[in-house]
């Protein structure tokens, strides 16, 4: 920013810091320094007004809580002020221990979408004369990860209750269609990142990968459009999307093969009227059982679908298609 | 959240005064550089700057004074600018959710210092603090190794680990010397000296079947660096083979849950994605491509896709095999 900017700025701030008065705007022009002065020309004017305007617009984006109105009743416009109450960060003390704890969190956003946000918090909670020191080293690294483009618009419309519209490619779709979703917040889960909200054509309540996100969601309507369920959880909605029915698969797997399935499975005894084989049975449980079929298939001829019978043939028939693979190669 | 530029010197601007009003005795140039993270050019343009600024009137007395001595800076005369202003709502947060995420992991130490500092935090942050988040960050908080790999990490202790390796489909034993834990999105990683591979590896915890802290040191060696992380947690190999998979419609998710080299969208399947992936591991390309249950087509290795049909053929002999009959409309 430009020394003269960033000067006048400043000057505004103590100026309207320093007076209980509503100060209009014809004064600071003539007492804050830095504003094109008053020669009578409407040229001179127009150019005070926009830089004033832009200052104000500035002022407020950075949190000032500028303040319009008169003093008295025989004022004949508007003027500003800053109450100092509801400017300055109240009192806040805390020991070196938890100091240490809130410069430990902020290391969660380095590099990651909300950095400026932590770094602003961080240089004022240095200016309220709190410590905030890494010096107690905790040899933990929180972070996450920055690359994801939509954080920004989805995060700034779900704060502000604004409408969203957005094109989202599922993988299973050619082209992205376009969604008008309610956000109501972003998620990190396992891993990635999730946009939580209302689906305004679907009528429900919906789960987006931001990854999936294509292009840059666009905000629409006016803030405060909506209110997010009084007892919404985030990640439980999620967590909730992602997760369905359980199912519970009995498999057959040979000794010493298929440690990924063993190291979430239940072992069972053999089979009443056992076999001559000496599998293992095992018991596991999925809500994906898509996703279990497919690891099942992997397994090849190590593991083996006792039950249910539709997991069995989602295995098959996964299986037939693979053998396929070969006579093409 | 807003024009970077503008808004961090004003922020820190507005801050400055403030900063040094609490610390009558004075601060080094230097350390005001460093808690503000920028350089100490900057900290004296900034002050030179506030030098010039003060209250209406705008005479010796009005101005903000600072005076040096050595290499110190104190504030004389703040001109009314004594304490930081408000939080904004994304810095609130950005601090509430980052204390959150603390709060969440499981075998912290530190649990009560982060549960009262979220306390005073929100209490400071007032109104921007009191609405739903629009942020959570959902931590994987059932991961038992997490409070013995944080124990090996204080007591500076060399680790036993019992690792599920999926790409071989294995477990393996390794000691290892512990050199700090990550959370990257909510999953958790140790960072290690791998003695058995003699080299940094990242170890995510949910495949850690079972771990105990060594009585012998953790020593990693002098080669033993952190890896920058910034670029993601998989870093393959240079010399790993090129897999070049054709995916079908149904498996395009495959190019953005693994890290694909290339993605380009091809005719033949139709609505298809040809990706190109990196690996050291012959077995995980195997695997990768049998669990998309032939909705990829392989171009490279040559003989990989033979492999797998040949795998598949064992496994459906053996179903034939079994005593129960193979449903006849499978396939």
């Amino acid at each position: 920013m430009a020394a003269k900017r960033a000067e006048r700025l400043v000057n505004l701030v103590i100026a309207l810091l320093s007076t209980r008065q509503y100060v209009t705007a014809a004064r600071i022009r003539a007492t804050v320094p830095g504003y094109e002065s008053d020669d009578g020309s409407e040229r001179a004017d127009e150019a005070f007004k926009r830089m004033f305007e832009r200052d104000k617009a500035d002022l407020r984006e950075m949190g000032v809580p500028l303040e319009t109105g008169r003093t008295s009743a025989f004022d004949t416009e508007d003027g500003y002020r800053i109450a100092r109450a509801d400017y300055e960060l109240p009192e806040i003390r805390l020991t070196g221990e938890e100091a240490a704890a809130v410069g430990l969190a902020l290391r969660l956003w380095e590099s990651a979408q909300m950095a400026g946000a932590a770094h602003g918090a961080l240089v004022k909670l240095k200016a309220a004369g709190i410590d905030v020191d890494s010096a107690r080293a905790i040899p933990l690294q929180p972070r996450l990860d920055g690359g994801e483009p939509a954080f920004e618009p989805c995060y700034a419309a779900a704060r502000d209750r604004r409408a969203l519209t957005f094109d989202y490619q599922r993988p299973d779709e050619d082209v992205p269609g376009r969604r008008r979703v309610q956000p109501w917040g972003v998620v990190a889960w396992h891993g990635r990142w999730y946009l939580v909200g209302h689906d305004l054509d679907r009528g429900a309540e919906r789960v987006f990968r931001l990854s999936r996100v294509v292009g840059m969601p666009k905000a629409s309507g006016p803030a405060g459009a909506f209110e997010p369920p009084a007892d919404l959880d985030l990640a439980v909605v999620v967590a909730g999307q992602v997760g369905g029915t359980e199912h519970v698969v009995v498999v057959r797997a040979r000794p010493g093969t298929a440690i990924g399935l063993r190291r979430h499975a239940t072992p069972l005894g053999p089979e009443a009227g056992a076999t001559d084989s000496d599998d293992d049975r095992l018991q596991l449980r999925t809500t994906e059982p898509g996703r279990l079929a497919d690891q099942i298939a992997a397994y090849g001829a190590d593991v083996l679908v006792e039950s249910p019978a539709e997991i069995r043939d989602a295995v098959i028939s996964r299986l037939t298609r693979l053998a396929a693979m070969g006579e093409r190669a | 959240m807003t024009a970077a530029g503008t808004t961090d010197r004003m922020t820190r601007l507005l801050a400055l005064v403030p900063y040094l009003t609490a610390r009558p005795e004075g601060v080094r140039v230097a350390e005001v550089a460093r808690d503000f993270g920028v350089s100490e050019r900057q900290v004296r343009s900034d002050l030179e700057l506030l030098w010039m600024c003060g209250l209406p009137g705008y005479g010796p007395g009005d101005l903000i004074d600072l005076s040096f001595e050595g290499n110190r800076v104190r504030v004389t005369f703040t001109a009314g600018m004594v304490r930081p202003l408000r939080l904004t709502t994304d810095e609130a947060v950005a601090l509430v959710v980052a204390l959150r995420t603390l709060l969440e992991l499981p075998g912290l130490a530190e649990r009560e210092a982060v549960s009262r500092a979220l306390a005073k935090v929100s209490a400071a942050a007032g109104h921007a603090a009191d609405r739903i988040t629009p942020v959570a960050v959902s931590v994987d908080a059932r991961e038992e190794a997490l409070a013995v790999v944080r124990e090996g990490l204080e007591r500076k202790r060399a680790l036993h680990l019992t690792y599920y390796v999926p790409a071989r489909d294995e477990r393996t034993e390794r000691t290892v010397d512990p050199m700090r834990l990550l959370l990257v999105d909510g999953r958790w990683y140790l960072e290690a000296w791998c003695r058995q591979a003699e080299g940094v590896r990242l170890f995510r915890l949910d495949r850690v079947d079972d771990v105990t802290v060594l009585d012998e040191r953790a020593a990693p060696p002098p080669q033993a660096h952190e890896r920058d992380v910034d670029n993601g947690v998989y870093q393959p190999e240079p010399d790993a083979t090129a897999v070049r998979l054709r995916l079908d419609r149904g498996a395009r998710w495959v190019a953005d849950y693994y890290p694909v080299e290339s993605v380009a969208a091809v005719d033949d399947p139709p609505g298809g994605l040809a990706v190109t992936l990196r690996t050291g591991d012959p077995a995980w390309a195997r695997r990768l491509v049998a669990s998309l249950g032939g909705a990829a087509r392989v171009d490279e290795p040559a003989g990989l896709a033979a492999e797998v049909a040949a795998d598949a053929r064992a496994a459906l002999a053996r179903y034939r095999a079994q005593s129960q009959p193979a449903p006849s409309n499978a396939g």
